[in-house]
């Protein structure tokens, strides 16, 4: 890999508490009070971020340009320079990691929102698939998830009980998670399409979560133990489920590979595994052994806000690191149907060669 | 270190129509990509990402269509990043994959723009709500023609100025193949009798509403070496954004526009930008944007650009020619429209606009906006590459 220009950190992190449902909130009201604590964190104030990307879809907004109103919340005045993704906050974040590798900026305010409560996420989400061959088919997100799960299943690489088994543990860890969705033991409930139980399915939450990225002195001053990003890297495969090995994710292995992610064993790994099925197939692709801390902080299963829910995985990392609670840690993020795209960053307390 | 320079070594953009029936949006946005890699020499296999952007993806009815469109773009294996930031996006798709390049992520980066109107009807899709306001708004003209007659009472520019623009624009359209209007015989006196849609914006002061996609092949130094055709340099770039709406703001020559040109100017060294930028391809989807943002850009002195467009200077003989392309004015798939005023730009000072090719182009300035005169995006390209 070619050497990178400069070292860039994740100082500081936030998220809403991730809920069922937010009437009466509008996108900027949930993200505004995640915006203030994050540069607060940072000792930033509103608009002296170098730059700002942002993720979010107009699909869950129901309305277009919806990224527009959550400028408000920002302080765009002066003008500031900002870009957006409509994709998961992960990648407004890869936007703004590439943006201070350039120099054009030493600090990036990163965040994302979503209220998935606003329209049936089911439906809502038929929408993202090729709209000749598979959306006039209204298959949805669980459905494609069960046909993943039973793959898996009919493979021998898992059976009901050990996805009821994974459920389990992420929402019992979600316990220590003041942010978290569902918490403790939760019933695993009847099939909601089978193999996949309720137990096996994300919730449906709106949320929201921001990060700070900062460059090299900048960072040190800014966070006691920041976490650097020793690699990042994603990659898509084709999207179409037929035409591919869904008991598998080259796209995550592969990104893992670019990120460096082999080079060493981490010790904790947030996985973006919105049904229990995925943290099988994510566990093997990253090669990940019985010893990885894997989802501490309950994961896409204890609260998934579609399009922050990428971006919270960054952030949680990062945090068990500044927390010192972590030396090397991975986060994934996923989008599409069946993990068709995934994003895989490295985080780590110290750089090579300088003592943390 | 400093950064990577960037080229563009590849252009490429689909034939522009109200309904490209005969394509599908996987088919629409593979056109515009063999055009750009034809253009570069190269295969799918040597792109090593892509940037797509587009505006809401209501137009098309598909949510997150890039999942399903790296199919057709060769993209399998591949990092695809989609960029959304309204109006201006084309310009901003653009801009994110040169900077990929720019800190050495990639050596050689797809950028692509699309918009398939005429799967929606973007019209009202641009009607959005306003805040504390009556839903009074039909269109994006009903959105900007109050800031048109701002600028009409604050500058005192006489009521022909916007049909000048709009008569020039289609004219050169006729230059060019891939644009959507080609409105041949059309005279001054037909525009000034269009109906009026939104006073003081005429129906023949108003950008289409188009199908199409443009794409450019961004690389290195080492790419730039390799590629048949003299690529052209990016030598500044740069995105701003302000609020929608808050008191104080202005919306005829928006700040944020002004910081984000400013910005472009001190990167590729442009201290007098009327007399060092020889063409300019700016985002004018309704006429009088011409003159508002020829002053907004520093093109002319504040309270003169209609005078600049008067004089007969913007005209593809003047001595800043503006649009040579034929604008937004003649072609808009609003996604793509910013990505197409960067690529206008670039194959100007690369010699290769044909018959609309201003003669001796070698600094040109691609710009776009978006949102309620809010997001802008803006690159400097020239023939050399940049120095030091």
């Amino acid at each position: 890999m070619t050497p990178r220009p400069r070292d860039v950190a994740v100082v500081a992190f936030a998220q809403s508490d991730h809920r069922r449902a937010t009437p009466g909130l509008s996108e900027t009201e949930l993200l505004l009070p995640v915006l203030r604590e994050v540069l607060d964190r940072a000792g930033l104030a509103p608009g002296e971020a170098d730059f700002t990307c942002s993720g979010s879809s107009d699909y869950l907004a129901g309305r277009p340009f919806s990224f527009t109103l959550t400028l408000d919340g920002v302080g765009a005045w002066p003008p500031i320079a900002e870009s957006h993704v409509e994709m998961d906050g992960a990648w407004a974040l890869y936007e703004a990691w590439v943006k201070i590798l350039t120099g054009e900026a030493d600090t990036a305010l990163v965040y994302a929102h979503g209220k998935s409560s606003a329209g049936d996420v089911r439906d809502v989400l038929t929408r993202q698939l090729d709209p000749c061959y598979l959306a006039p088919l209204w298959p949805d997100s669980v459905s494609l998830a069960a046909l993943q799960a039973q793959a898996l299943i009919d493979a021998g690489e898992t059976d009901e009980d050990d996805l009821a088994a994974i459920a389990a543990r992420n929402r019992a860890a979600a316990t220590h998670n003041p942010h978290a969705q569902l918490r403790g033991a939760v019933p695993h409930g009847d099939y909601v399409v089978r193999p996949l139980r309720t137990g096996d399915c994300p919730p449906v939450s709106d949320g929201a979560a921001a990060v700070v990225l900062a460059a090299g002195e900048r960072a040190r001053r800014m966070c006691r133990r920041p976490a650097w990003i020793r690699g990042i890297d994603h990659r898509i495969e084709p999207h179409d489920p037929g035409r591919r090995d869904l008991t598998d994710s080259p796209s995550t292995r592969l990104a893992a590979e670019r990120a460096g992610a082999f080079d060493a064993p981490v010790d904790t790994a947030e996985l973006h595994a919105p049904f229990t099925a995925q943290e099988v197939i994510l566990r093997k692709a990253l090669r990940l052994t019985g010893d990885v801390r894997v989802n501490p902080s309950g994961g896409a299963l204890a609260a998934h806000p579609l399009m922050a829910a990428g971006l919270v995985r960054i952030g949680e990392a990062a945090a068990r690191i500044h927390r010192g609670e972590s030396h090397r840690a991975l986060a994934h993020a996923t989008s599409g149907p069946c993990l068709q795209q995934n994003l895989v960053a490295v985080l780590e307390a110290e750089l090579e060669g300088e003592p943390e | 270190m400093s950064k990577e320079p960037v080229a563009v070594a590849g252009i490429g953009q689909t034939h522009h129509a109200a309904a490209r029936r005969d394509v599908s949006l996987a088919g629409l946005v593979r056109e515009a990509a063999r055009r750009a890699l034809d253009d570069a020499a190269l295969t799918w296999t040597d792109i090593e990402a892509v940037v797509i952007g587009k505006a809401p993806d209501f137009f098309e009815g598909v949510m997150m269509p890039e999942l399903h469109l790296a199919d057709a773009l060769g993209a399998t294996g591949k990092p695809v990043l989609r960029v959304h930031t309204a109006g201006s996006v084309g310009g901003s798709t653009a801009l994110v994959a040169a900077n990929l390049v720019a800190a050495r992520v990639h050596r050689t980066v797809l950028a692509l723009a699309f918009e398939k109107q005429s799967e929606s009807n973007a019209m009202w899709g641009l009607s959005l709500p306003v805040p504390f306001q009556p839903p009074l708004l039909a269109g994006a003209g009903g959105f900007f023609a109050p800031h048109v007659r701002a600028y009409i009472r604050r500058t005192g520019a006489p009521a022909g100025t916007g049909t000048l623009v709009a008569h020039k624009d289609r004219r050169n359209a006729l230059k060019n193949p891939y644009a959507h209007l080609h409105e041949h015989g059309l005279t001054l006196e037909a525009v000034r009798n269009s109906p009026m849609l939104w006073d003081p914006i005429r129906y023949s002061e108003t950008c289409p509403s188009s199908d199409g996609a443009c794409a450019m092949v961004l690389t290195d130094r080492a790419g730039a070496a390799r590629a048949p055709r003299p690529p052209a340099w990016v030598h500044g770039g740069a995105m701003r954004s302000e609020p929608t709406l808050f008191a104080g703001k202005d919306f005829v020559s928006p700040r944020a526009g002004r910081d984000c040109a400013a910005d472009v100017y001190r990167q590729a060294g442009i201290t007098d930008p009327r007399r060092q930028i020889d063409v300019a391809e700016l985002y004018v989807p309704f006429s009088w944007y011409e003159p508002m943002w020829l002053e907004n850009l520093g093109l002319a002195a504040e309270g003169e650009g209609w005078k600049l467009v008067e004089s007969g200077a913007t005209e593809l003989d003047g001595d800043l020619p503006v649009n040579p392309s034929g604008g937004v004015l003649s072609t808009n798939p609003i996604g793509a429209s910013g990505m197409l005023r960067f690529a206008e730009a670039a194959l100007q000072v690369r010699g290769a606009a044909g018959e609309h090719q201003v003669p001796g182009a070698r600094r040109a300035l691609g710009h776009a906006y978006g949102g309620g005169a809010q997001f802008f995006a803006m690159w400097l390209v020239a023939a050399a590459p940049p120095t030091g």
